[in-house]
C-alpha cells in the first residue's frame, strides 16, 4: 500500500515522481517514462541517459473517479486520464480542476500537487498532476 | 553590481468564497462587510493543495522568469503559518520539485504574515555577502479563520515567490524592519485557529509597525512618498493598508496596482508579495517600489526597490497575478467547509 | 499425451458471511472429487490459484493450507498467482505436470475470500493487479483501467453506451437459470443506464460483483481417461503477458496478451474461431467482453459492439458466450473465476447441464484474464477425444 506508512518506497521514487525524470536509450533515440534499466528494443547494446520531460502532453483517455480506493476518498470524484508526454512516452494522472472540460486529444500541462496522505499522523505525499493547457 | 529581484512568480489557488456566501451562513450584514474589509471574496486552495504545493508553482513562475539554472540557487526560504509539517520542512520538498540540486540551504521561516519578506532579507543578505549566487524566497500560506470570526471573511491562499540576485529586474535599493513585541495575534501549538485582539490589531499593532518600518527606511534612504510610483503593504484586508497609506502621505493611485485584497482576500505571508507581483506585472523601468510587510506579534520590513529594463524582457515568461485572480470558481459555504477540514470525518 | 477433465466442483458464489476461505476451499475440492467418483487420497499434486488472500484476509501459504484443510498431507501443493487470472494459472501448471509425466491425477482449484474486507480497502487490494507505482498511486482503481479502455473504444470505433449495457443485460438473462450464480436476476438496458456512475462512462451494472467462493477440477492423464464417463478433453492451452500498466501499451481498444493466448490454443486445438461452439470469457467489466469477442476473433476489431447488440451471444445466438451467466451475473471471486469458467465449459461439453446446456456444444473456449489485461490466458476443450 503506497499510501501507507512506506517511507522509502515514495522516496526513492521521488525524483521522478516531482520532475518527470525517465531515461532516454542513445542507441535507439527512444525515451521512457518511468526509469528503466533496460532498454526493452536494444537491451544489452542499449546505453540509458537520464532524461528531463518537458511536462507537456496530451490526454489519449479519461474517466472520472466516483468510487475511490482507500486513501484517496475525500479527493473524489477525481478525473484520471492517461497522458502521453509531448516527448512520447505515456503515463497515467489526475486532471485537476473541472472535470467537465477534459476532453481526449487535449493539451495538459504538469502541476505540483498533494496525491494523498497517511491519515494525520504519517506522511503527505505530493507529486504531478495536470491541468488542461488554456 | 546590483542586488535584487531576478524573477518573480505568485500563484492563487482557482476557488473562492464571496464575503456574500460566508455572510448569508452566519446571518451577518455582508454589505457592511464588504465596505468595512474592502474584501469581495477570498482565494480558498483545493484539497490537494497546500503551503507546499503552492509555493512549488509560485517558485516555478519566478524561476522562469529569472531564466537561470536552478542549481544555481544556494538557498531557498518559506515563509508561512500553514507549513503542512509542525516538524519536516516545506523547503526540502520544495527544493526538490524545483530541480534545485542538493547543496542548498533551506529553512521554512515563521513570523505570522511577514515570514516570507524576512525570507527575502536572507536571501538578499547572502547573495550580498557572496555566500550565495541566488536565493529563493517564497512567502505562502493556506489561512484558517476560526469558522464564524471575522478572520472568515478574509483569510486566504497564495504565495509570492521571488530569486534574489545579481542582474535584477528590480534593484533592491534598501531594507529596514521595525520590530516590538506585541501580541496583536497568535496561535498555539496544536491549535486549529489563530486568536487575535480584535481592536488591538489596528493601532498598536499594524499601523505602528508599519508606519515605522517605511518611515525609517524614507529616511534611511532620503526618500518621500512622491519618490515611489507603486507601494504595497500587508493586507489583511483593504481599510488597513489605505488608512496605512494616508497616514504616511501617499495617494491612492500609488497603491491601486498592488491592492489584490479585494478579490484574493488575505493570504497572510503571500499578501504583500502577491501584491509586489501584480506591481511588477505592470511597472516601467524606473519605477520605484515601496513594500512593506507587517507580521503579528508584531514587525514589519520595509523595502525599496527600483524596477530595471530587465522587467521587459522577464515579465512574459510567466503566468502573471491578472491571469490567477481571473482564472477562479466560486464555491458555496458547504464545498467551503469540506476543503478546509472544518468537518470532522 | 492428451489430458482430461474428470471432475468439477463449484461453491455457490456469493456474500458468505458465516464460510471462510478454508471452508469454501474445502467444499470446492470435495464437490469435485465426488463428481469424479474419487477419493482424495488418489490425488497426486494440487494446484491453488488465488490473488490476494494475504490482503483480503492476511493468510499467505494457501498451498499447504488447502492440502491440509483437504486431509491431502503429504501431497505437494503450490499456489499461483495472476491476479484474476490466478486459477486459470493453476490449471495450466496443473496440466503441464500430466504432460510430464510426474502425475497421473491431479487438482486445480481457485477461491477468493473478498467480503472479509470492506469496500474500499477491497477496491484498493484489486489494484494491486495494476503498477503500484505508477498506477494505484495516483488514485486509479481497476474499474477505472477499464473505464479508459471503454471510452477510447467508444471513441475510435462508435461503440455505444447501450451496446456495453446488452452485454450485463445478456449475462444475467444467462445467470437467472444458474443457481450457484450470485445474482440470478434479469436486467434490464434502462436499469444498467441508471445505474451510479462508478468511472465514467462505466457504471454499477457494468462491474462485476464482490464475491466469496471457490472451484475445483479434476484433471487425469489418457492413461486413466477411460476409467472415466465422459471426460472432456483438453485440446489447446495459451498463456501471454503485455504490461503491467495500462499505460504503456500502444493501443487501449484491444488486449495483445489475448490475441497472443487466443493464437496459440487455436494452434495446439487445431481450430479457428469459428469452430467454437461456446465460450466463456472475462466480462469483469461490460467493455472487457466486448474486447474479447473482437480479440478471440469471433467478429472484426471495433465490431464487437454490433456483434453484442445483434444478439450473437446469446444462449441460442450463433456465438453464445458466457451462456451460464459471466462473472457479472455469477460473481467475481477473483481467483476462482478462471477454473470456474473451465468447470462450466465441461458441464457444457458433457451434455447434461440441465436448464443451462447449450445445444450440441462440442468444443468450448475459456478465456481468463489477469489485471488490466497483463495476463490472459486461453483454455480450449473439446467433447471428442483428439486423434
Amino acid at each position: 500500500m503506497p499510501y501507507k506508512s512506506s517511507v522509502p518506497l515514495f522516496w526513492r521514487l521521488k525524483k521522478s515522481k516531482y520532475n518527470l525524470i525517465g531515461t532516454k536509450c542513445n542507441t535507439c533515440d527512444k525515451v521512457f517514462f518511468p526509469k528503466k534499466s533496460l532498454c526493452p528494443n536494444c537491451r544489452r547494446r542499449g546505453n540509458l541517459d537520464d532524461f528531463q520531460f518537458s511536462g507537456k502532453g496530451k490526454i489519449v483517455s479519461f474517466t472520472v473517479i466516483r468510487v475511490p480506493p482507500e486513501g484517496f476518498e475525500k479527493y473524489a470524484p477525481y478525473a484520471a486520464a492517461i497522458i502521453e508526454l509531448d516527448e512520447g512516452a505515456r503515463l497515467s494522472g489526475q486532471i485537476v480542476g473541472d472535470f467537465s472540460k477534459v476532453e481526449t486529444g487535449k493539451p495538459v500541462r504538469a502541476v505540483f500537487r498533494k496525491i494523498n496522505e497517511d491519515g494525520n499522523e504519517g506522511l503527505i505525499n505530493y507529486g504531478l498532476k495536470w491541468e488542461l493547457s488554456e | 553590481m546590483d542586488i535584487g529581484i531576478v524573477g518573480y512568480g505568485c500563484y492563487i489557488p482557482r476557488l473562492r468564497i464571496s464575503v456574500d456566501e460566508i455572510a448569508r451562513v452566519w446571518g451577518t450584514d455582508a454589505e457592511s462587510f464588504k465596505k468595512g474589509l474592502i474584501v469581495e471574496e477570498k482565494a480558498v486552495p483545493e484539497m490537494d493543495e497546500d503551503t507546499i504545493t503552492i509555493s512549488v508553482e509560485a517558485g516555478r513562475n519566478a524561476l522562469l522568469r529569472a531564466g537561470i539554472d536552478p542549481k544555481k540557487i544556494g538557498a531557498v526560504y518559506i515563509g508561512s503559518e500553514s507549513h503542512p509539517y509542525a516538524v519536516k520542512p516545506s523547503g526540502t520538498v520544495v527544493a526538490e520539485a524545483l530541480g534545485l540540486g542538493e547543496n542548498i540551504m533551506v529553512a521554512d521561516f515563521e513570523f505570522a504574515c511577514k515570514a516570507g519578506t524576512a525570507a527575502m532579507q536572507c536571501c538578499y543578505g547572502l547573495v550580498k555577502a557572496r555566500e550565495i549566487e541566488y536565493g529563493l524566497a517564497i512567502g505562502a500560506d493556506t489561512s484558517q479563520g476560526r469558522p464564524g470570526d471575522a478572520l472568515e471573511y478574509t483569510a486566504a491562499a497564495a504565495a509570492g515567490a521571488f530569486v534574489i540576485g545579481k542582474d535584477p529586474l528590480a534593484t533592491l535599493e534598501g531594507t529596514h524592519s521595525y520590530t516590538t513585541d506585541t501580541s496583536d495575534f497568535w496561535r498555539r501549538e496544536g491549535e486549529d485557529y489563530p486568536s487575535h485582539g480584535a481592536r488591538f490589531t489596528g493601532k498598536p499593532a499594524y499601523f505602528k509597525h508599519v508606519v515605522s518600518a517605511s518611515k525609517l527606511l524614507m529616511e534611511k534612504l532620503s526618500l518621500k512618498p512622491s519618490d515611489f510610483n507603486h507601494i504595497v503593504f500587508h493586507m489583511p484586508n483593504g481599510k488597513f493598508p489605505l488608512t496605512a497609506s494616508k497616514i504616511l502621505g501617499f495617494k491612492n493611485e500609488q497603491i491601486e496596482q498592488g491592492f489584490v485584497v479585494k478579490r484574493i482576500g488575505n493570504p497572510y505571508s503571500g499578501s504583500s508579495p502577491v501584491g509586489l507581483c501584480a506591481i511588477l506585472d505592470a511597472a516601467k523601468p524606473g519605477d520605484r517600489i515601496l513594500m512593506t510587510s507587517y507580521g503579528s506579534g508584531a514587525g514589519s520590513d520595509s523595502f525599496s526597490f527600483m524596477v530595471t529594463d530587465k522587467i521587459l524582457e522577464r515579465r512574459d515568461r510567466a503566468k502573471k497575478t491578472e491571469d490567477y485572480i481571473k482564472n477562479k470558481k466560486n464555491i458555496d459555504y458547504g464545498v467551503y467547509v469540506k476543503l478546509r477540514r472544518k468537518l470532522k470525518i | 499425451m492428451r489430458v482430461a477433465v474428470v471432475g468439477v466442483g463449484q461453491t455457490k458464489f456469493d456474500e458468505h458471511w458465516e464460510k471462510s476461505l478454508r471452508d469454501l476451499s474445502t467444499e470446492a475440492g470435495a464437490l469435485a472429487l465426488r463428481d469424479a467418483r474419487i477419493d482424495g487420497r488418489d490425488i497426486q499434486s494440487l494446484y491453488v490459484g488465488n490473488m490476494s488472500a494475504g490482503r483480503f484476509i492476511g493468510q499467505e501459504h494457501l498451498g499447504a493450507l488447502a492440502a491440509d484443510q483437504a486431509g491431502l498431507i503429504p501431497i505437494p501443493a503450490t499456489r499461483c498467482e495472476a491476479a484474476c487470472a490466478s486459477s486459470a494459472l493453476a490449471f495450466r501448471e496443473a496440466y503441464f505436470s500430466i504432460l510430464s509425466g510426474q502425475y497421473d491425477i491431479v487438482m486445480a482449484a481457485g477461491s477468493e475470500k473478498m467480503t472479509d474486507l470492506k469496500g474500499t480497502d477491497a477496491i484498493a487490494t484489486l489494484m494491486g493487479a495494476g503498477d503500484q507505482e505508477w498506477e494505484s498511486a495516483i488514485g486509479l482503481t481497476f474499474v477505472s483501467l477499464y473505464a479508459l479502455m471503454a471510452r477510447r473504444h467508444m471513441e475510435k470505433y462508435g461503440t455505444t453506451r447501450e451496446q456495453l449495457a446488452m452485454v450485463s443485460v445478456n449475462n444475467h438473462r444467462n445467470g437467472t437459470l444458474n443457481e450457484l450464480a450470485q445474482f440470478p436476476k434479469e436486467i434490464t438496458v434502462e436499469q444498467v443506464l441508471k445505474s451510479p456512475l462508478i468511472s465514467d462512462p462505466l457504471r454499477l451494472l457494468d462491474c462485476s460483483p464482490i464475491t466469496d467462493g471457490a472451484t475445483a477440477v479434476i484433471l487425469v492423464s489418457e492413461r486413466l481417461a477411460k476409467k472415466f464417463e465422459k471426460p472432456i478433453w483438453i485440446l489447446g492451452s495459451g498463456q501471454a503477458s503485455d504490461t503491467l500498466a495500462l499505460h504503456h501499451r500502444k493501443s487501449m481498444t484491444e488486449l495483445l496478451s489475448t490475441k497472443a493466448a487466443a493464437k496459440k490454443a487455436y494452434e495446439q486445438a487445431g481450430l479457428k474461431p469459428k469452430d467454437i461452439d461456446i465460450s466463456e470469457v472475462h466480462d469483469c467489466f461490460s467493455i472487457n467482453e466486448i474486447i474479447a469477442i473482437e480479440d478471440l476473433g469471433f467478429c472484426e476489431k471495433g465490431k464487437g459492439g454490433k456483434f453484442v447488440e445483434d444478439g450473437k451471444i446469446a444462449r441460442e445466438g450463433e456465438k453464445p458466450i458466457n451462456p451460464t451467466g459471466g462473472l457479472k451475473s455469477i460473481g467475481h471471486p477473483v481467483g476462482a473465476t478462471g477454473i470456474r469458467q473451465i468447470s462450466d465449459i465441461i458441464k457444457q461439453l458433457r451434455g447434461d447441464y440441465g436448464k443451462l446446456q447449450v445445444k450440441d456444444a462440442k468444443t468450448g473456449l475459456a478465456l481468463n484474464i489477469g489485471g488490466s489485461g497483463a495476463t490472459a490466458v486461453v483454455n480450449i476443450f473439446g467433447r471428442d477425444k483428439p486423434k
